[in-house]
């Protein structure tokens, strides 16, 4: 029977790997490409001549800018955060960048699905929207993050204590779990499907029922496949638009 | 159910407690899907609404949806991790 064939792999063996060298495993290897890969990708697009109309590797360059511009900034921020565009667009594509390799066949490991590298990313943000705050309205930044404008004294204390924890405990926490999760959640699927394709094709009885049955979880392997692709995209955007408005937040308090 | 019951007999604690795991995993996962759901779908089909009645606004409309499925997505995915906290 197939149930007795088919057993899933412990959690720890689809995402940890072996060990390249001394705790330097295939996920930071991927995080590390991920960073060369766009720094050398946009530093080649800047060396290109500015006069000329802009082709091949600069044409990627300026698409993502004006994607992060337009997209991104001006929707969240206005005029005022465009200073935040090449912190943003480095963001967004180290994120792009991790993501993608769950989708690259014989890698197939997204860095983000392991909760070091979305953690990290999720307290660089968090120091940073709070320090943006800070320094744009002072002290002051803490009463305006914990009371909105217009709240009754009475309900002071309890919006207080609500508002704090959403604001300064809850969001570095959901900003990680949301990358985290997703991508956790789509490599295991692929897992799952890749598994039971395998399992059909290798059954030892019925087998003429099963291998043509095989064909039902591969194609649902197919569209997963295709559906993260759309994932890989769709997470680093919304990390990239909460970043965008937490900072356009901190700097300008509600009235 | 006769075909399972010697299986039943032969469990072990170690056995049942995995079992009883696994299976309220899957009700954690379940349970944490069902909020997220209908509000996703609440706020993509006003989402869409808001686009068919004003396209000239889609942009600024499809901004804020994605902001707000985000959030309303974080539910389902901490009952995930959840799922795998105790289930596997």
């Amino acid at each position: 029977m197939i149930a007795e064939s088919f057993s899933f792999p412990e959690i720890n063996s689809i995402l940890r790997w072996q060990d390249l060298f001394v705790s330097f495993n295939k996920i930071a290897l991927i995080a590390v490409a991920a960073g060369v890969i766009g720094i050398a990708v946009f530093l080649l697009a800047g060396r290109k001549d500015a006069s000329k109309a802009p082709k091949g590797v600069r044409n990627l360059a300026e698409t993502s800018v004006e994607f992060i511009e337009n997209g991104i900034v001006m929707q969240t921020m206005g005029k005022d955060g465009l200073g935040w565009t090449p912190f943003l667009l480095s963001l967004f594509v180290f994120i792009y960048l991790c993501n993608v390799p769950g989708i690259i066949p014989l890698i197939q490991m997204p860095a983000t699905a392991r909760m070091a590298i979305p953690m990290f990313l999720a307290l660089l943000v968090w120091v940073i929207y709070n320090g943006v705050g800070l320094k744009h309205q002072g002290i002051k930044y803490i009463t305006n993050t914990i009371w909105p404008p217009g709240v009754p004294v009475a309900l002071k204390p309890l919006v207080g204590i609500i508002e704090f924890i959403s604001n300064i405990i809850v969001r570095p926490f959901s900003l990680t779990v949301r990358l985290f999760a997703n991508m956790l959640a789509g490599h295991i699927l692929l897992v799952t499907f890749a598994l039971l394709t395998q399992s059909l094709i290798t059954a030892e009885t019925m087998q003429l029922m099963l291998k043509p049955m095989a064909i039902l979880p591969f194609g649902m392997l197919v569209f997963l496949t295709a559906f993260e692709v759309l994932v890989a995209f769709l997470q680093a955007y919304i990390f990239t638009i909460l970043t965008a408005v937490y900072i356009g937040g901190a700097a300008h308090p509600e009235h | 159910m006769e075909a399972f019951a010697h299986l039943v007999n032969e469990l072990n604690a170690a056995d049942q407690k995995a079992a009883n795991a696994a299976s309220s995993a899957g009700f954690a996962y379940g349970l944490a899907a069902i909020g997220p759901g209908i509000g996703i779908g609440y706020l993509v089909g006003k989402s869409v609404e808001a686009m068919a009645r004003q396209p000239e606004a889609a942009g600024m409309v499809r901004t804020t949806m994605f902001l707000g499925i985000a959030f309303t997505e974080a539910l389902a995915l901490i009952g995930f991790v959840v799922f795998i906290l105790i289930g596997l």
